[in-house]
């Protein structure tokens, strides 16, 4: 098995109001350093061992598991013991 | 005219869309399963608002990949109406029957009143019950009503007249103050303020019914040059 770990953004230019609230809160808390702020998601995909493995992340990834209208997506693959 | 209301696990507004057919319109509604669907003797396909499958993902995502969704593909190929109303518009973004894709509301809040929508293309099946640039009123009811498309995608919609409604007050921060679009054969709506829930006076607003007299006009006008 591989777990693939899979990051989504939403794309540059596309407006994040979660992230903007997210700002403003950490604003108030004092923490005057902080610029922009991004929300984005987190998704764990067990798969099993197979050739072209990348290939079928970036499948499913534009199928399904991100918009590709509004948002970008990484992904790393480790090995599981 | 017969209608089918497609019903996905989480659609909520699947009732209120059939009564809008059956009892003000007075045509033939069914409510259908999505697992179970043979849409191939509707004359019109409605997809109901609520949120399937929880909106997990992002709303509509879900539903855009079950089985029924090739069927709706294919009724919209053959040209049959297709309205796709608040998740149900989600679902038609998602599946890429429209163009654009759904964000947040920008105050990031539910969102349940009446809104002023005009009326920007009243030349499609939809709409040609409506006066041009006609203001209506009709409810809204989403969290993720926040249409967004990138600048080439809006100049298409614009040139090719696909904006059908606007908000006059933005709720949302949909780009443009875009509140309803079709394909660009004209065939195919999605909205997020609900018609249906403005079908009479009693429940504050009469003017969605119009939207559904128009697709059954429409519809009887093509019926009887093809017979």
């Amino acid at each position: 098995m591989r777990k693939v770990k899979i990051y989504i953004t939403l794309k540059e230019g596309v407006l994040d109001p979660q992230g903007k609230a997210v700002q403003h809160s950490l604003h108030s808390l004092e923490y005057t350093n902080v610029g922009e702020v991004r929300i984005g998601k987190y998704m764990e995909v067990m798969i099993e061992d197979k050739d072209n493995i990348e290939q079928q992340v970036e499948k499913m990834c534009d199928q399904l598991l991100a918009n590709p209208v509004i948002e970008d997506y990484s992904y790393s693959i480790e090995e599981v013991v | 005219m017969k209608f089918a209301v497609v019903v996905f696990p989480g659609s909520n507004c699947d009732r209120d869309m059939a009564f809008a057919i059956t009892n003000a319109l007075g045509e033939e509604a069914d409510l259908v399963w999505y697992q179970e669907a043979d849409l191939s003797s509707y004359d019109g396909i409605l997809l109901p608002g609520g949120f399937s499958y929880g909106d997990y993902l992002r709303s509509g995502a879900i539903a855009s990949t079950s089985g029924v969704i090739e069927q709706i593909r294919q009724a919209a190929e053959k040209g049959k109406p297709v309205l796709g109303v608040c998740n149900g518009f989600q679902v038609l973004l998602e599946m890429g029957l429209l163009p654009g894709a759904m964000l947040p509301n920008q105050n990031l809040k539910f969102m349940c009143h009446h809104e002023t929508l005009r009326v920007e293309n009243n030349q499609t099946q939809f709409t040609d019950f409506y006066k041009e640039k006609e203001e209506i009123q009709i409810p809204i009811a989403h969290g993720d009503g926040n249409y967004y498309c990138d600048e080439a995608t809006y100049q298409t919609l614009k040139e090719n007249k696909q904006i059908a409604f606007t908000y006059q007050t933005n709720p949302n921060g949909s780009v443009a103050d875009i509140a309803g679009i079709t394909n660009e054969q004209g065939n195919v709506l999605g909205m997020m303020p609900h018609p249906e829930r403005a079908v009479d006076v009693l429940l504050g607003s009469e003017d969605g019914l119009r939207l559904f007299q128009s697709i059954l006009t429409h519809w009887r006008n093509n019926h009887a040059i093809n017979a």
